[in-house]
């Protein structure tokens, strides 16, 4: 079992009113599944995938990945789980403006102490593995928003780490771009990397294995596809 | 924190800078050359202020050693011998010697009955006997008449005037001191020295910004010997020059070995330089130095707005970076590298314009104030000192605010909450 969430709980609150966002899920996800993660606006998909993701703190429970339980680790061990376990697609995106499509892809590399040279090479691959190997040195406003997600799949599948989560990464893009980019997540998936994927769009939910369909805060269906 | 983390750091601040908008750039690089100057200028002007007056006292009066009479004594003994020491040292590159001696001058003496408020005439006035070739040659003085002509070797019943002997140039009205009024350059004055008057000529007035020559009367050494009736050459002072690289305290030393500091006050020029100056300097120094850090604290909480303003503006990329993988410290460390890419480049334009612009400019053009042709000091060492300053002013405003906002929650970045 890759992912153990037990009892995961999140609220929000500005100082007056408490909003439950997550009420107490628990789930396992296995090491190379591919998971939608489904639900109405609102429903708490994209807050779990945060809270699973390392990137919020739940406001209680456990996240259990690689049976080490997420919540003991300091700002630095997260940071150095996030950079070395775990790869990210947001919905918008999320490149930095400043660095060109293989330095956005080859920074993870870098910070796990490769060298420029290696990081390049792998970040080279893995751009021309989403079709942007002609595309190396434009800075993210020189592509578009279908390029531009790509790079930021081939940023999370760089450093080949074991789970990558994807939050809503179609949500911004014309129906051939997201076609194309489920289309690579389908292809990574098939050389057994674990995909959690965040999506509203039915269609992409079914092209999982397994959907996990959320609402209110709570899991109302678990299903394989 | 590690090796990785700074080259990570390194690349991330290197891609910024070269990628942001490049007016932002020059404008914060403006920002920190402004403060660079006026780090260095306002201390190097006020320093220059006195240091030009020491120069002046140097270049126009004293010399590099200065050999004047004891105070106990009206003049320096055993004159001749001195300058035949002098004579024979390689080191001297050549002197020049005067006689002094109290006198005064009357100017509209011939038409005057003097009322009570009607001054005329210059109190306490010392007479230089010179020799004006010589001066003008170790000295330059003619360069420093501002009216009228220089003495020349031939001169008779002719004397140049120091500036601060005029009203027109000191309007000072004190019981102390009484400058004269209506003389210029062929004016007839009434000199008296000792018990000899006689009707002289003003031939010129002479501004040098040394006090010692600007209150002074200069008349030929020869005639000035013939009116005080002066039958020995012993004189008053000798100024020595010596030859390039050579030291004054050389010529000094060789001086004194020779026992003629019993009959003489021998001094190398910076011993001679009167207190007050010194201390006014140091005052100065401590002025611009105040001043200085007044511009290091304005300097750090501009950086600091500057880093802030672009960290908040970049707090969703921070977010991202965090949410990557990439460690605070190392973001932190990238904004400290922005940091100092400003100060090292405002510092180095700085110094580029210090040291290539103003500083020839104003040596060659010396800011005129009353008392001193004020330059530029700033030498490569002080003005290195206060780059290293402004560095670490730097450094810290560039690094608090970037570690208050990477200390922010991940995902409240990313989301722009």
């Amino acid at each position: 079992m890759l992912i153990q969430i037990k009892n995961l709980t999140k609220t929000y609150s500005d100082g007056v009113v408490e909003t439950r966002v997550l009420k107490g899920l628990a789930l396992n996800i296995d090491r190379g599944e591919f998971v939608a993660i489904m639900g109405r606006s609102g429903a708490g998909k994209s807050t779990f995938l945060y809270q699973m993701s390392l990137l919020d703190h739940p406001t209680s429970g456990e996240v259990i990945i690689n049976g080490k339980n997420t919540e003991t680790m300091n700002q630095k061990e997260r940071a150095h789980f996030r950079l070395n376990t775990l790869g990210y697609v947001f919905q918008d995106y999320a490149l930095l403006p400043e660095l060109t499509a293989i330095e956005n892809v080859g920074l993870p590399l870098l910070m796990q102490g490769h060298t420029r040279l290696h990081a390049d090479k792998v970040a080279k691959d893995a751009l021309e593995r989403v079709g942007l190997g002609h595309r190396l040195n434009n800075l993210p406003s020189q592509l578009s928003g279908g390029e531009q997600q790509r790079v930021s799949i081939s940023r999370a599948i760089a450093h080949n780490p074991e789970i990558i989560f994807a939050d809503e990464p179609t949500a911004n893009l014309d129906s051939e771009s997201s076609k194309r980019v489920i289309d690579i997540f389908k292809d990574i998936h098939k050389n057994g990397q674990t995909i959690i994927m965040v999506t509203h769009e039915e269609e992409y939910g079914r092209m999982t294995e397994r959907t996990i369909r959320l609402a209110d805060g709570v899991i109302i269906e678990d299903k394989k596809n | 924190m590690n090796l990785t983390s700074f080259k990570v750091a390194f690349f991330l601040a290197y891609r910024q800078v070269k990628r942001s908008n490049i007016w932002t750039t020059i404008l914060i690089v403006f920002v920190m050359m402004l403060t660079f100057l006026n780090l260095v200028v306002i201390s190097g002007i006020l320093v220059g202020l006195i240091q030009g007056s020491e120069e002046a006292f140097r270049t126009r009066y004293a010399g590099d050693v200065i050999i004047s009479k004891l105070i106990e004594k009206p003049f320096i003994e055993r004159t001749t011998d001195i300058t035949n020491a002098l004579d024979t040292m390689p080191e001297v590159k050549e002197y020049t010697t005067r006689y002094l001696q109290g006198g005064s001058v009357e100017a509209n003496y011939k038409n005057s009955i003097r009322k009570d408020n009607e001054i005329k005439v210059a109190a306490g006035g010392q007479f230089a006997g010179i020799n004006p070739e010589k001066e003008d040659r170790l000295f330059g003085l003619s360069g420093y008449v501002i009216e009228g002509q220089y003495l020349s070797n031939d001169d008779y019943d002719v004397i140049m005037l120091g500036a601060n002997l005029l009203y027109k140039y000191t309007p000072i009205d004190s019981p102390s001191f009484r400058p004269l009024r209506d003389v210029e350059p062929g004016s007839k004055v009434r000199v008296t020295l000792g018990t000899t008057t006689r009707e002289m000529i003003v031939k010129g007035i002479i501004k040098t910004k040394s006090g010692e020559l600007d209150q002074r009367v200069y008349i030929n050494a020869g005639q000035l010997r013939q009116m005080i009736g002066r039958d020995d050459f012993n004189v008053n002072e000798i100024a020595v020059v010596v030859n390039k690289d050579v030291q004054p305290e050389v010529v000094r030393d060789k001086l004194l070995a020779e026992g003629f500091g019993e009959h003489a006050k021998i001094q190398k020029w910076s011993e001679a330089i009167p207190q007050f100056l010194d201390q006014i300097k140091t005052t100065f120094a401590l002025l611009g130095n105040l001043i200085g850090s007044i511009g290091i604290i304005v300097a750090s909480i501009t950086i600091f707005i500057v880093i802030f303003v672009n960290i908040v503006t970049r707090r969703k990329f921070i977010g991202i970076l965090k949410g990557i993988g990439i460690t605070p410290e190392t973001i932190e460390i990238s904004y400290v590298f922005q940091s100092i890419f400003y100060a090292v480049v405002g510092s180095a334009f700085g110094m580029g314009i210090v040291f290539f612009i103003l500083k020839p400019f104003i040596a060659a053009h010396p800011i005129d104030f009353p008392f001193s042709d004020g330059i530029l000091v700033a030498t490569l060492g002080g003005t290195l000192i206060r780059a290293l300053v402004l560095l670490i002013a730097t450094i810290l405003a560039g690094y608090i605010p970037a570690r208050i906002i990477v200390r922010k929650n991940t995902l409240d970045a990313i989301l722009g909450r």
